[in-house]
């Protein structure tokens, strides 16, 4: 035996290499050798007013203050429409609408008929889709290959699902009766915005609740569009109001005395003002905040599609997304391997245009974003880390961010600790299972996670001790209505989609 | 009646399967409703409290990582125990000038609320948990985990029944817990103590503190490593200040506070929902 091991290693270092292919150094080069030509969506069917007012009661009414907000293309930093700035007024005009129509209308239907209007504003998504694709895009810089994908077909989705519960109720809660709770207002974030509405909306008018929503600042307009398809729909005035606005105008929601129940997706800063201000109420609420998910490699997982799905993980939606893979933990034995076919895949990315269909990374959602985005690329370079990012060029206006990975990072610097929200990674290693769960849980956040490797009973057992509400095994950021969604910990309170997501919009009897 | 001199017992705290002092060494008198002295009773610190919350966290991976069959054993054993002591905790409510028959029914209640809730171990994710049919190819489901480190603010009504109440649910799923009992009526939560220490719940699984609760409800409720917090008293101020603690953390929070707690309403699955966690765990479907 240790005739032949000596033998083995002999003739591996005998001073020749391994004999390979002789293909086995090349790689494909897109940027020298490929050349997209640009394809872009054209957006000159798609009509976005110069201004837009509230949404209340069935009707678009002007601010009580007239005062207008803008919402401008982060791809080119030009104005696309101007917006109500919603003040404590138009809020109460809104929870009152709100409240009229629960008491008058909503309340009074029968499951069935409210699951008819939801199906009927499901329909008008789809139909609506390619306009709602290029104003989502347009307004948020997220690539059109993403909204077209995935933000309006989901949003229709979760429509559909929620309007086949409003008449099956029942059955959903063992042994108990549910109603609805009243009036709901609801606060959602810029970086899906037409999809957080569907995942807001359609279970609350499912369960017979009325709606008060706030679209954020940023990316207004599909909201807005969304309003126009509810009036299309026929749904009865006042059971869905938008009120457009920033954070005074959500706190105005949040603090108003009318409203029974408040829904917020965003960051945990400010989810934790939420929960602080409706201290001593009665009020119901869901908090759905921010996230630093653990992405855990195991040395048998199938290699490249794991780098696919590491790059889906913290690339999908420039990294604008709560549940994303931000802290990637590889088992040290193919840490070097991968990294490497990491930075090559990265070099292939697409950084551009939203709506060129090529596209694979859009542009940043806001001024405000980017800045904080360039500053935690500075706290990594200053707390030692080894920054790489791919070497695509930028356009030359608008806010765009490289795809970006940090290595040599501990569990104490501020990138592993902190949300970044943007296409920005850090990469840490571990030996044993033991190892990587501690790492994993050593957050306040629990969103999302992800485990990569071929042998089931890992996945169950590292799935089991990582404290997320959601397990991605071998996959990444995947979503649907039927899923629940929605965090443990610092990431937050309650579930949203499936039978899950019924539950915060009704009190059992 | 002998003559014989009676051994009295003294009461302290119950904390990570031992029955320590406070660290401060302060007591306070609990008194029957004619002031006759009945038994000093621990009056616990800040660092009591932060000393409880490190044992419950240390001890939450084992509990729930116990199999469902064998924490429903164990409920089950809990209620074996408490039956045998019926008496003890019979006598010891009458000295606080408690009724026999009202003692007996409470003691007897709380016997079936524990046997209630040692049957939900195994069927609350049978129940509560999906198979979710997503539109891509993966299979999905979710399922109800344990939340984590639970407080528990014991009410003064009731003082076993109440505990129970409170307890079961929350350790029924796999969480661990601290109880701030009641500052007036803490000797049946103490009694209760030697009870779940001969019942095979794991060291640190409940933790029970006494003393002056609103000298302790901050210190837990703000306490980072604090997951939830089941609050029974009725106070709007004291309500109001816990829901402000618990948003330094994104706690979950829920007030249940009960004029009686003999009814059945306290015996049901979403009492046990209201501390655990939905996780859905995705994976691919293909050849």
């Amino acid at each position: 035996m240790s005739e032949t091991k000596e033998k083995t290693s002999a003739d591996a270092t005998n001073g020749s290499p391994k004999p390979t292919s002789p293909n086995a150094d090349l790689k494909l080069d897109f940027a020298s050798f490929w050349e997209y030509s640009s394809a872009p969506e054209s957006s000159d069917f798609v009509e976005i007013n110069e201004k837009y007012n509230h949404f209340i009661n069935g009707e678009f009414v002007e601010p009580e203050k007239g005062r207008y907000m803008k919402s401008i293309n982060p791809a080119s930093e030009e104005i696309l429409t101007e917006f109500a700035e919603g003040t404590s007024e138009d809020v109460d005009k809104a929870v009152q609408a709100a409240r009229k129509a629960y008491n008058k209308t909503w309340s009074k239907l029968s499951g069935r008929e409210r699951g008819k209007y939801l199906y009927r504003i499901a329909r008008m998504i789809q139909e609506r889709s390619r306009e709602l694709a290029i104003t989502e895009t347009m307004d948020g810089g997220k690539p059109i290959r993403e909204s077209r994908d995935v933000d309006v077909p989901l949003a229709a989705a979760h429509f559909f699902y929620y309007a086949g519960w409003a008449d099956k109720l029942e059955y959903a809660f063992p042994g108990r009766k549910p109603e609805p709770l009243g009036v709901c207002g609801q606060i959602i974030p810029w970086n899906f915005p037409l999809l957080m509405l569907a995942w807001k909306i359609a279970p609350a008018l499912a369960t017979g609740n009325t709606v008060v929503l706030k679209p954020a600042e940023t990316t207004p307009i599909t909201a807005l569009k969304f309003a126009e398809i509810c009036s299309d729909a026929g749904l009865p005035d006042g059971v869905v109001n938008i009120v457009t606005g920033a954070g005074q105008t959500g706190s105005a929601i949040v603090n108003h005395q009318g409203v029974d129940k408040i829904a917020f997706t965003g960051s945990t800063e400010v989810g934790k003002i939420i929960q602080k201000s409706l201290a001593g109420t009665y009020k119901k609420y869901t908090l759905e905040l921010g996230g630093k998910g653990p992405n855990i490699v195991f040395e048998d997982a199938p290699i490249d599609q794991t780098v696919e799905g590491i790059i889906n993980a913290i690339f999908f939606n420039q990294g604008h997304v709560c549940c994303a893979g931000s802290r990637l933990l590889i088992q040290e034995g193919i840490s070097e391997r991968l990294i490497q076919k990491l930075k090559d895949r990265m070099e292939t990315l697409i950084v551009g245009d939203p709506l060129d269909k090529n596209t694979d990374i859009g542009a940043i959602n806001s001024k405000a974003q980017f800045e904080k985005i360039n500053e935690y690329l500075e706290i990594g370079v200053n707390e030692g880390a080894e920054i790489y990012q791919s070497k695509c060029d930028l356009p030359e206006n608008g806010y765009f961010c490289r795809p970006t990975i940090f290595t040599g990072v501990g569990q104490s610097n501020r990138i592993v600790r902190e949300e970044i929200f943007g296409p920005v990674l850090t990469i840490q290693t571990f030996r044993t299972p033991d190892e990587a769960i501690e790492k994993a849980n050593n957050t306040p956040y629990g969103l999302a996670s992800g485990i990569w490797t071929d042998k089931g009973s890992k996945i169950f057992k590292v799935g089991q001790k990582v404290r997320s509400g959601v397990m991605w095994s071998n996959t990444y950021n995947k979503f649907d209505p039927t899923s629940p969604f929605g965090g443990y910990k610092e990431s937050g309170i309650g579930r949203e989609g499936g039978l899950h997501g019924l539950y915060p919009y009704v009190k059992l009897n | 009646m002998s003559d014989r001199l009676e051994v009295l017992k003294t009461y302290k705290t119950y904390v990570g399967g031992k029955f320590p002092r406070s660290e401060s060494n302060r007591i306070y008198r609990i008194e029957n409703p004619g002031g006759k002295h009945i038994a000093n009773a621990c009056r616990c610190t800040r660092k009591d409290v932060r000393d409880a919350v490190v044992v419950a966290r240390s001890a939450f991976d084992g509990w729930s990582g116990r199999s469902a069959y064998n924490r429903g054993q164990i409920l089950y054993r809990i209620a074996e125990m408490l039956e045998g002591r019926k008496d003890q905790f019979v006598n010891e409510l009458e000295l606080l000038g408690a009724k026999k028959k009202n003692a007996q029914k409470e003691i007897e209640i709380s016997i079936d609320r524990l046997i209630y809730y040692a049957g939900w171990t195994d069927k609350i994710s049978q129940v509560f948990g999906t198979v979710n049919p997503v539109a891509s190819s993966h299979f999905n489901f979710s399922m109800p985990e344990p939340t984590g480190v639970v407080g528990i603010i014991g009410p003064d009504e009731s003082p076993l029944l109440s505990i129970v109440s409170l307890v079961a649910p929350v350790i029924a799923c796999g969480n661990s817990c601290i109880i701030l009992a009641s500052t007036e009526n803490p000797l049946s939560a103490v009694s209760f103590g030697e009870v779940l220490h001969a019942s095979d719940v794991p060291a640190g699984v409940v933790n029970i503190l006494t003393g002056n609760r609103d000298e302790m409800v901050n210190h837990l409720t703000t306490h980072m490593d604090v997951n939830a917090i089941f609050n029974a008293i009725n106070d709007s101020e004291t309500k109001k200040q816990l829901d402000e603690n618990a948003s330094i953390s994104v706690k979950r929070v829920k007030h249940y506070s009960q004029s009686d707690w003999s009814e059945e309403k306290h015996e049901n699955p979403y009492l046990i929902l209201d501390f655990m966690e939905t996780k859905t765990t995705w994976h691919p479907v293909g050849a």
